[in-house]
Formats: structure tokens, C-alpha cells, sequence
């Protein structure tokens, strides 16, 4: 106890030194923690991905579409429960700024599949018989204000022209990870459209969404899937919804690399930092630990003090970091909800915070701890001021 | 006359450790700081130099790049129409119509997958493209199943070298040779005839036109004339606008990516650097009051505690850029969101960033050791000296 | 000959160089105020070696900076050379000091990062000196403590005795009015303490400087014109003559 007390005692003994360190050390830790999370929202379409769903595109690229008429037959295929179509369609709405994502889709089929969008039944039902109606995410309806009847216009990337829709559903996820930003609607609207203008580009399918009755299953009807449809005009390629996303990932891996690296360089500039503040305190210090070594102490005792006044100051700067990290998290998902849709804070990056923490209180403590322990008690005595 | 500017810098090396650990924390800031202006110029660097100043590209009206858009046979006659377009050999304009798709392959190595671009190319495409030259192998043969490979491609996907086959839209294709595009996006790119890809991918349109100006300041009129033609639902842009465009999203994510990150940890290392001085300081109490005793004022005072600061930064400064410029020989290779691309781009040091980085290294110095500085300057002279 | 006042100088009496009238100083710790001089009042003479003692608290460290310029007084004035000080500003003192005033210090007060030379020159780059004049100084001075062939050392190369002998130089270089040293010889051996204090006799004998010192020690006293003690901020025995 009495070391506690001394380390404590010890710590503060020049408060603006010590009100420094711990800010450096809670600002590194909270920025630590955002640049994880924000690695893991990258991550996040991944971790949301269902076992039980497949996605079947052109074997070519995403930018090649499917024709419509495989639906019937990957729903013979056995393991198949239910077969749904997806088109991105990439409109904009009002400005290129307020970007998400946008879906002409199979409604019911598409509802059936994704469960974890919720829908009231009155909504899912006038949604289901209006041509025109679309559905869209709760966070993203309460960015625009949008109510359930309002008129929608997207303007078409990939396919030219204004696109007019009613809102007649707005979905809650199921759990609070679920993308709450995304729009959809029916394909049959837009491929009505197509039939008479551009009648070369109707009847196609941008994805395939596949629900497997098990996911051990899984394996084996992507590999049907892709057999039934070998030589023959569209090619497809299967896989699972996380093989699927997780090929999104890969292809911005270097930048999520290279943010990761950096969240790591940020505690290596703290730790820096916090060495240096303690090499100095215990510089000033010989004089004392001499005399605490003259008066019968042994060097672990007088380790001891200079690591818990190091790791005291790491953990209290640690610990207000994770705390600062709650709030800041909040404000950037409001904020930023546009490129942010889910800014949450997982409990393993708290794990990670804290360990950070005590790593940077016991690497910094190295150095005083070797100079205080092993003094030459007459040297140390020597030396005043 | 102030205190001599030898003093303030002996003093940092006297303290060799914590001069140091106090540097080091400030390089790595600058290291960040550098490194993401870096990254950010070497993309713009690579689309923009991917633009010939002369250059237009015209593709369907609201498609954002060459992968979404769609120009019609119809179309594309009209566009070679125009009488602004250059003549090139042969009498002919200097005029390609060209073919862009993503096809899936897997990266050298890992095996991950990552979207290249295909360009079906006509004849005039070289001609357009001066920046593309042949490095290996030869040109494919009109009519065959054979294509070339940008140099990035060859080195980094499976199937691109020389002699090595891909297999897309049903058929095997071989790669007869290799092209260097300098820095350019087309090192990106796998060029074939551009008849033999349509047929394969069964596309009956084109992506895109490109064409060059007789006379570029003209291009605004060119422009008005062809969007307003009621058979056209094309827009035409500048080729260098255009690939300027499609780093946009990207380079500003990464500036304002980089920039936030890196002021987040300059706090850390201006609080390390304010340690610092702050310590400096009261461990020269006497120093200062005889300083002073001996005549000189406190603005002299301060001024060598604030050079002591600066030279700090710009220790720390330098100690950053030193391996930031070693990022030269590293080259990225990401998905560019726009245009949905594998784009392969290197960081890019120029003397802007140079002076960039070392203005910052110095404004951390600064901020670190201003306030020290000040109590410093404040003291009294007889506290001071009594202090011993 | 006339003094500071205008009256004539009697036969043998020196001008008088430092006057003080009814000089006084308090610090204020908290809400308590505790003063530390008492309306003191002497003068000293041009070429003048003066001792101050008396006991720890007497003031006479404070009475010292005064009289250097380093403090100013609450009332009272003090003239040096028949300039005001005490309505100087503390910029015009910070000037006033590096012409007219060389301090000696009881821990040598050197600067650790500069050289023997450097330090010595100090003062010097106060003044509009131009390199090569400020070199000449310096190396005149270093010669005069003997120690030109230490002239790049760094303090910690240096004994205790020497660097006070540095110090030494660096209080002469500008050629001051005054000198004023506090425990010149309190951190010195016995031997080493009897080497400056037979500097500091020369300066007075051979260069005619005016010295004013505070001590302890007894022994260091015995070379001084003069001493004057302070007790409890007062003066016992303002002219107590001593040749």
C-alpha cells in the first residue's frame, strides 16, 4: 500500500507535467480507437453477411448482368429455398453528395430473403402492390426527411433519365448493425422502361441472391449453380454472401492496411512521449532513489515505485481515452452518417484500447526503472538539484 | 544583440535521449503527414498525367465513367463527324471508338480477386495515347484472339506476362506483349482489338470516343454543339478533366483521411514536445536568472527558448521526411471507387510537400514550446537565482 | 574633486561611486508582508572593497542585488555613479547592468553548453562590439585570471576554482563600474578560496574596481576596505572604518 501511495504521490508531483502526459495518452488511445473501429466498419458488410445466402454474378465481372431467365432454373436446384434478383442502379438524389446505395430488385422474393429489414405489413403490402412504390432505410429516410408517401426522384448514372418513385415502406434493421441507408425498388419498374426504350438491356440481372436450406449446404449449390450454367452464353460465378463482400474488401485491402498501420503508429508516438516524460522524472529523481537505496531498500522496491507511477499514468490517461471514445463515436455517426451509416464501438477495441495503455505505462517505464535500479548509491547521492 | 543561436542548439544536443524521443515523436507525425500528401498527389498524378491536354472523351450523358456508359454506333459516326477533330493518317480523324469493361482476376501471389480494366482499341488509339509504348513482345495481330498487358498487370496478375493466357467471355486469350504507360492509369489497363472484344463480350455499343482537337481552345463551342444535337445523349469532357474527375472521390478521402489523422497526432507530439521544453526549462532556472542578472531582457529569453523549440521541429522535421521519401519506390494498388478500377499508383514527393511538411514540423515545435518559452521569459531574476 | 552631492570632497576621501537613501524592501508571501531592509542608508566609495556580513536572513544578500540592479527597492533610492537606478525600467536596467555591473556568483552561475570563451563573452554581445573587438576582450580578461589555455573548456572540465576564476573574467570583460559578488569562495576549498580572493584584491589594488562582497567568512572579509553588518535588515555600524 504504502508504494501505492507513493507512486500515486509521486505522479503528480509536477501537475502540469502529469495533466500533459495523460492528455497525450488519452488523446492516442481515442484516436486509436477510431481508426480500429473505422477498419472494422470497412469489414462490416462481412460481418453482417448471412450463412444461408449465396450470390451468384457473371463470371466476367459485376459490370456483366445475368439474364432473368436463369431464376427458374437455379430454384429447381436443389438446397434452394428461395431465388431473388438485385440491380445496382446508382442513381442520385438531388446531388452527387448524397450518396447510398440504390436497388431495383424481386420485392418479394428480396423481403423474404433479407429478414433483417423489418417492415411493418400494412407498409410491406402497399409497397408490394404499387409498380412504382420503393422502400427505403430508417436512418436514410430521417436524413432527407422523407414520409411514407412522399414522391422520390433519382437521376439515372446507368441507366439516363429521372426515375420517379413513392415511398410506400421504411425499414428498421434487426440488430444495430444493419445497414439503415439503402433504397430499393421494383426491378419489374425499371425493366418495363427498358423494354421500350433500350429493349437490348431489358430482361438482365445485375446479381443473383440464392437462400440455401443449411449452410453446409452452401458450398455444394454454388458449385451446381455454376455447373448448370458452364458454356453457355453468361457464365456465372457463386459464392457465399461473405466470400462475396469480403471480395469488396480486398480490393480496398491497401487503404484499410495502411489506416491499420497507422492506428498502431499513433501508440508508438505516445509511448515515445510518455518514455520521454518518465526518463526525465527519473533523471530529476537519482538523488532521491539514492537515498531510498541508502536507507536499506532494495532496487525491486524502488522498480516498483517508478513502474506504477508510469503505469498510474497510462491507465487514467487510457481510461479517459475510452471514455472520450463513446461520445466521439456518436457525433461521428451523426455527423458523418453519409459515409459512416454505423459508427459502433465494439467491446474487443475496448480490450485492444486498454491493453494499448498499459502496453505504453510499461514500455515507458523500462528505461527510469533499469537508471533507478542500478544507481551507485554514493554517485546518486552526489548529484542535487 | 539577442543570445547567440549556439546556445539554443547545444542545449538539444546536450540531452541527446530526450532531444531524441521528443524528435521522434514529431518525425512520425511528419512521416504520416508527408506520406498521405504523397499518396494523394500520386494519385491525382497518375490520372492527370493518364490525359492528354488536347484529348476528348465523349460518353453517354450521366454515366460517370467509361464502365457505365454506352454510346451507340449511330452516336459514334456523328461524333467522328465533326469537323474539329484533327486529321491523322491517311486522311482519316484522329478518332477511336473504344470498348471498356471490368473482367475479375486473381492477383499474382494472393490470388485475390481484383477488377481490371479491358480497353478494346482501335487503331487510332495509339496514336492518341502517346504516353502507351510498346516495351516486349509485339502488337496483336487484327483478328486474333491476342491481347497486351500494361506493365502493372504483367507484374501483378495471374495470366498477364508474356506468352501467358486469360480466360474471359468464353475464350483463351494470349498475351503477346508488353506496354510501358509510364505512371499513367493504363498500366492499369489490358488493351485488345477493339472488334474482336465487342464480339466476345457481346456488347453491340460502345463505351467511349476519343478524339483530338485541331484546336483545343475551341472546346467549349465543340461541346455546346454536340450536347445540344437532338440525336445525342452523349456529354464530351477534356481527357484531362475527365481523369481528374475520377480520382476526385478518392484523393479527397485521402486528404481529409490524412490531414485528420495527422492532426490528431500532432496533439500527441506537441504535448511531448511541450514536456519537453517545460522540463528544459526548470532544469535551467539559474541559467536563466543569471541570463538576465548579466543583462540580457526577457524578449532575448524568449527568442532562445522559441529557436530551441524551432530547431526541435525541424530536427524532427527532417527525421520524417527522410524514410517519407524512401515511399517513393513503393507503389499502391487499390480499387478506385469511381471508376471501379484496380488503379496502381506510387506516392509522389514534390518540393510542396517538402516545404508542407517542414512548415508543420516547425509549427508543432512551435506550439510545443511557446508556452514554456513564455514562463521562461517571465521569471524573476532573484527567484531565479535563488532557486539554486 | 566634488561627491555626488555637489559638496567638496575632504583630503583622502574617495568620490563616493554607490549611494544609498533610506533604502527599504519587503516580500510579500500570501497576505503577510515581511520586510527585509529598514531604511538603510551609506555610501561607498570609488575603489572601495566592502564587505558585507551577517547572520542568515540579515538582508544582505538582498541589499547585494540591489545595489546590482537585479531588485528593485519598495522606497528609497539608490545612486550609482550619480544615476538613479531605482527609476530605472527593467529594460533600462537589464542595459544599465551589462556596462556597469559584474557579477560573481557562489555557484560560479556559468553557462553548462558554452565554452570558457563564450561565457566570458557574454556580456559582450550586449554591446555594439564587432566580433574581432569582442575576441580581444576576452582573450585580455583570460589572460589576466590565467587561464588562456583553457579558453575551450566546458565548465565540467573545469575545477571549481577555475571556473570561479572564469566567472571572474566574465564579471570584468566589460569593465564595469562595480563588481558584486555573493559567497564568492562558499563553494571553494580552503586553497582555491585563497587564490580569488587575492584575484579580487588586485582588481581592487591594481585595476582601482570597486568591489562589493557578501560573506561568511570571516577570513574573506580581511582583505576588505570596509564591512558593514546587517542584522535583522538594519545596519549596526554603517561607518565602521577598517584600512
Amino acid at each position: 500500500m504504502f508504494y501505492l501511495k507513493l507512486s500515486l504521490r509521486n505522479a503528480f508531483r509536477h501537475p502540469l507535467r502529469a495533466v500533459l502526459t495523460i492528455t497525450g495518452v488519452a488523446v492516442a488511445i481515442l484516436a486509436f480507437g477510431l481508426l480500429r473501429t473505422l477498419v472494422g466498419l470497412w469489414y462490416l458488410g462481412v460481418e453482417t453477411s448471412s450463412s444461408t445466402r449465396l450470390i451468384t454474378r457473371s463470371s466476367i465481372s459485376l459490370v456483366f448482368t445475368l439474364p432473368v431467365s436463369y431464376r427458374e432454373r437455379i430454384r429447381h436446384i436443389p438446397g434452394v429455398t428461395e431465388v431473388s434478383t438485385m440491380n445496382w442502379f446508382g442513381g442520385i438524389y438531388v446531388s452527387e453528395k448524397n450518396f447510398f446505395p440504390n436497388f431495383a430488385v424481386e420485392p418479394k422474393t428480396f423481403l423474404a430473403l433479407y429478414p433483417e429489414f423489418i417492415i411493418e405489413d400494412a407498409e410491406k403490402k402497399s409497397f408490394l402492390k404499387d409498380r412504382r412504390g420503393a422502400v427505403a432505410g430508417y436512418k436514410l429516410a430521417a436524413k432527407h426527411g422523407w414520409k411514407i408517401g412522399d414522391r422520390i426522384i433519382l437521376k439515372g448514372t446507368i441507366f439516363p433519365g429521372e426515375w420517379d418513385f413513392v415511398l410506400r415502406g421504411i425499414y428498421r434493421g434487426a440488430q444495430r448493425s444493419t445497414d439503415e441507408s439503402q433504397f430499393f425498388f421494383h426491378w419489374d419498374y425499371l425493366n418495363e422502361s427498358l423494354r421500350r426504350t433500350v429493349p437490348r438491356r431489358a430482361d438482365q440481372v445485375g446479381l443473383y441472391v440464392i437462400g440455401v436450406d443449411s449452410p453446409e449446404k452452401a458450398p455444394e449449390v454454388a458449385q451446381a449453380i455454376d455447373a448448370t450454367f458452364r458454356n453457355s452464353l453468361a457464365e456465372t460465378m457463386s459464392e457465399t454472401e461473405k466470400a462475396f463482400q469480403l471480395s469488396f474488401v480486398a480490393m480496398t485491402e491497401a487503404i484499410m492496411i495502411a489506416i491499420k498501420i497507422v492506428s498502431y503508429v499513433v501508440i508508438v508516438i505516445i509511448m515515445v512521449v510518455a518514455a520521454n516524460t518518465m526518463a526525465m522524472t527519473a533523471r530529476e529523481r537519482i538523488a532521491e532513489y539514492a537515498t531510498m537505496k541508502a536507507l536499506g531498500f532494495k532496487w525491486s522496491h524502488v522498480a516498483i515505485t517508478v513502474f506504477g507511477e508510469s503505469l498510474f499514468i497510462a491507465l487514467l490517461g487510457g481510461a479517459i481515452g475510452v471514455l472520450l471514445t463513446f461520445p466521439t463515436a456518436n457525433l461521428l455517426e451523426k455527423e458523418l452518417s453519409q459515409f459512416f451509416p454505423v459508427f459502433r464501438i465494439s467491446p474487443v477495441t475496448i480490450y485492444f484500447q486498454i491493453a494499448a495503455a498499459t502496453l505504453v505505462g510499461v514500455v515507458s517505464s523500462v528505461f527510469p526503472v533499469y537508471r533507478a535500479s542500478t544507481i551507485n548509491i554514493s554517485e546518486g547521492l552526489r548529484r542535487i538539484g | 544583440m539577442p543570445v547567440p543561436v549556439y546556445y539554443s542548439f547545444r542545449n538539444l544536443a546536450v540531452r541527446r535521449l530526450t532531444t531524441a524521443l521528443t524528435a521522434s515523436g514529431m518525425a512520425l507525425v511528419v512521416f504520416v503527414f508527408a506520406a498521405t500528401l504523397m499518396l494523394a498527389e500520386g494519385l491525382q498524378k497518375t490520372l492527370v498525367e493518364t490525359g492528354s491536354p488536347d484529348n476528348v472523351v465523349v460518353i453517354r450523358k450521366g454515366s460517370q465513367s467509361e464502365v457505365q456508359s454506352g454510346v451507340e454506333r449511330l452516336q459514334a459516326s456523328i461524333v467522328e463527324s465533326l469537323p474539329d477533330i484533327v486529321m491523322g493518317e491517311e486522311g482519316r480523324p484522329l478518332l477511336a471508338k473504344e470498348l471498356v469493361v471490368l473482367i475479375n482476376l486473381p492477383k499474382r501471389g494472393s490470388k485475390k480477386p481484383a477488377n481490371v480494366v479491358i480497353r478494346g482499341v482501335g487503331g487510332a488509339s495509339y496514336t492518341l495515347r502517346s504516353q502507351v509504348k510498346l516495351a516486349e513482345g509485339r502488337m496483336p495481330r487484327p483478328g486474333s484472339s491476342e491481347i497486351i498487358a500494361g506493365r502493372s498487370i504483367a507484374e501483378r496478375f495471374e495470366g498477364g506476362g508474356i506468352g501467358e493466357h486469360l480466360r474471359f467471355a468464353m475464350r483463351d486469350w494470349t498475351v503477346v506483349g508488353i506496354f510501358d504507360a509510364g505512371s499513367t492509369g493504363f498500366s492499369s489497363e489490358i488493351w485488345g482489338d477493339v472488334d474482336q472484344l465487342m464480339q466476345s463480350f457481346r456488347r453491340p455499343v460502345y463505351s467511349s470516343v476519343i478524339f483530338r482537337m485541331r484546336d483545343a481552345t475551341a472546346f467549349d463551342s465543340m461541346k455546346n454543339r454536340l450536347e445540344s444535337d437532338p440525336r445525342m445523349t452523349v456529354e464530351a469532357k477534356l481527357e484531362t478533366r475527365y481523369y481528374l474527375d475520377q480520382s476526385e472521390a478518392m484523393a479527397k478521402f485521402l486528404r481529409i483521411l490524412g490531414l485528420s489523422l495527422t492532426i490528431i497526432f500532432s496533439l500527441g507530439a506537441v504535448i511531448g514536445a511541450m514536456i519537453t521544453m517545460y522540463a528544459a526549462v526548470a532544469n535551467r532556472v539559474v541559467e536563466i536568472g543569471t541570463l538576465r542578472a548579466l543583462g540580457f531582457n526577457r524578449a532575448s529569453i524568449l527568442q532562445a527558448f522559441i529557436l530551441e523549440a524551432l530547431f526541435l521541429g525541424l530536427i524532427g522535421g527532417v527525421a520524417g521526411l527522410v524514410p517519407a521519401a524512401f515511399l517513393q519506390f513503393v507503389t499502391i494498388s487499390t480499387m478506385n471507387w469511381q471508376s471501379f478500377a484496380e488503379l496502381a499508383f506510387s506516392f509522389s514527393l514534390s518540393p510542396g510537400i517538402i516545404v508542407k511538411s517542414l512548415l508543420f514540423s516547425l509549427v508543432m515545435g512551435i506550439s510545443g514550446g511557446l508556452l514554456p518559452s513564455f514562463r521562461a521569459a517571465r521569471m524573476d531574476i532573484v527567484g531565479a537565482l535563488r532557486s539554486s | 574633486m566634488k561627491n555626488n552631492d555637489g559638496a567638496d570632497l575632504e583630503e583622502g576621501e574617495k568620490p563616493h561611486i554607490v549611494e544609498l537613501i533610506s533604502v527599504s524592501k519587503a516580500y510579500q508571501r500570501g497576505s503577510q508582508i515581511i520586510p527585509v531592509l529598514e531604511d538603510i542608508t551609506f555610501s561607498i566609495a570609488d575603489g572601495e572593497f566592502l564587505a558585507l556580513m551577517g547572520p542568515s536572513g540579515s538582508g544582505k544578500s538582498t541589499l547585494l542585488n540591489l545595489i546590482a540592479g537585479i531588485d528593485s527597492v519598495d522606497k528609497g533610492s539608490i545612486l550609482v555613479k550619480g544615476l538613479d537606478i531605482s527609476s530605472l525600467s527593467e529594460s533600462g536596467l537589464a542595459s544599465w547592468r551589462s556596462a556597469n555591473v559584474g557579477l560573481i556568483f557562489q555557484f560560479y552561475n556559468l553557462i553548462p553548453v558554452l565554452t570558457a570563451f563564450e561565457n566570458i563573452e557574454l556580456p559582450l554581445l550586449l554591446t555594439d562590439l564587432s566580433g574581432k573587438r569582442r575576441k580581444e576582450q576576452v582573450e585580455t580578461v583570460l589572460s589576466l585570471v590565467n587561464l588562456s589555455d583553457r579558453m575551450d573548456h566546458y565548465p565540467s572540465q573545469l575545477s571549481g576554482g577555475q571556473q570561479q576564476r572564469v566567472a571572474i573574467a566574465r564579471a570584468m570583460v566589460t569593465d564595469p563600474a562595480i563588481l558584486v559578488a555573493d559567497e564568492p569562495t562558499g563553494d571553494l576549498d580552503r586553497a582555491s578560496a585563497v587564490e580569488i580572493l587575492s584575484f579580487m584584491d588586485r582588481l581592487v589594488k591594481e585595476f582601482g574596481k570597486t568591489v562589493i562582497m557578501v560573506t561568511h567568512d570571516p577570513k574573506a572579509a580581511e582583505n576588505a576596505h570596509r564591512i558593514i553588518r546587517l542584522e535583522k535588515g538594519v545596519l549596526l555600524n554603517p561607518s565602521q572604518q577598517k584600512v
